[in-house]
């Protein structure tokens, strides 16, 4: 089998990094009330974690040069704070339509655990081969975020107008159904290449 | 004022149990809520590996409050944060290398944990070294307690054990739903409700004392 597509599809469905990583559950259960900005935060996350996989790979490769590998959690969280703020700056800059359409969402994605989560893994796991797997595992694991995000908003939106006990109104609800969603999420996990 | 400055010390440290509590009533650090809590072994000590940075953290940050200028204050608490998570990090891959090869990928990610940012940004920058210390140690504490308790649930229906211990008779009707992916979001949900409905009992009951008097 192909190791390309072996990226993307364990990415989007077999190691989805909500419903099997935990990886990014904070804008999963905050930003997950309406479809289009479910949308809008899926594509700024695809986007962050492309450019960041690129970014942290390669400085992975200095830290290992200078024997310093200890340094990746400290190196990582900062690159990935400084990168989202450069990205604001140049969206800003050079492509004002898709600020407008992003902008809000990128300094929450600062504190999304998915792309620090995937600079790490991005060294560890298999991707770690080259500098491509690198890059496309970013991408596969933040359309993987796009996926779940966008199935729960468009249950959350048909939640609204259903009758919901009292106790269960919010995160609980939301919770549940999350755990529904990741049952048929394990179907996937079944899959052999 | 001996009185006072004792409760300055210790109300934030029993805050974390109920009022602030990060996992049922903030909703917070949800990623190792989820991830880590298929053996009450993993809990407990994702909860205090967590407790030590968040006490450490709002230690350090109490101090230097003063001295970090506002605007790039983000930064820095990421970098103090980064920091001790590292000494953690490496402390628990010399002298436990089983559990940190377990927990993994979700050590490292402490850092991200959306707790510890809170306590800085909301308690730590605003208060004295030693109430954000106790700070730290009540919400780190009470984030393991709720750890813990979600993860002995889980083992316990999941695996039929306890601690690592099996139960004879009942790892036989084990469930492994309740340690895959699906029943971690199950249990969570429905921990959440009763921590909630027994919140609101509790607060009705206290309500209605106080009409009485």
């Amino acid at each position: 089998m192909n190791f390309t597509l072996l990226i993307i599809i364990n990415g989007i469905f077999i190691n989805n990094f909500i419903l099997s990583q935990f990886l990014g559950i904070c804008p999963f259960l905050g930003v997950s009330k309406k479809t289009e900005t479910a949308l809008g935060m899926g594509i700024a996350v695809i986007f962050v974690m492309g450019v960041a996989s690129v970014v942290t790979y390669a400085l992975n490769l200095l830290l290992i040069a200078a024997k310093i590998e200890y340094m990746q959690t400290i190196v990582f969280i900062l690159v990935v704070a400084g990168l989202i703020q450069i990205l604001e700056i140049v969206l800003k800059k050079f492509t004002p339509a898709l600020y407008s359409a992003l902008g809000v969402y990128l300094p929450l994605i600062t504190t999304n655990c998915a792309v620090l989560g995937v600079a790490i893994m991005n060294v560890t796991s298999l991707a770690r081969q080259s500098l491509f797997y690198a890059f496309l595992n970013g991408v596969a694991g933040g359309a993987g975020f796009t996926v779940a995000i966008l199935i729960m908003a468009g249950i959350r939106e048909k939640m609204q107008t259903s009758d919901i006990p009292e106790p269960f109104k919010g995160f609980p609800i939301t919770l549940i159904t999350a755990s529904l969603m990741a049952m048929s999420f394990a179907a996937f996990s079944s899959f052999s290449f | 004022m001996k009185n006072e400055k004792f409760r300055a010390v210790i109300e934030p440290f029993a805050n974390g149990f109920v009022k602030n509590n990060p996992t049922f009533r903030l909703v917070l650090g949800t990623c190792p809520t989820l991830a880590v809590t298929t053996s009450a072994m993993n809990g407990i000590t994702m909860g205090l590996a967590t407790t030590f940075v968040l006490m450490c953290s709002n230690l350090l940050i109490s101090l230097l409050r003063n001295i970090i200028p506002s605007k790039v204050r983000i930064p820095a608490y990421i970098l103090i944060i980064a920091t001790f998570v590292t000494v953690v990090d490496m402390t628990m891959k010399k002298f436990i290398p089983d559990l940190h090869a377990t927990l993994g990928l979700y050590i490292p990610l402490i850092v991200v944990n959306c707790i510890i940012m809170a306590r800085a940004e909301s308690f730590a920058n605003q208060n004295m070294p030693l109430p954000s210390v106790m700070d730290g140690l009540g919400v780190g504490l009470g984030f393991t307690l709720s750890i813990t308790l979600i993860s002995i649930v889980r083992e316990f229906l999941g695996a039929g054990a306890f601690f690592g211990m099996t139960i004879p008779g009942l790892s036989d009707f084990a469930m492994s739903i309740f340690i895959m992916p699906a029943g971690a979001f199950l249990v969570f949900g429905f921990m959440i409700v009763c921590f909630n409905a027994a919140v609101k009992a509790f607060e009705k009951r206290r309500a209605q004392g106080g009409q009485a008097k």
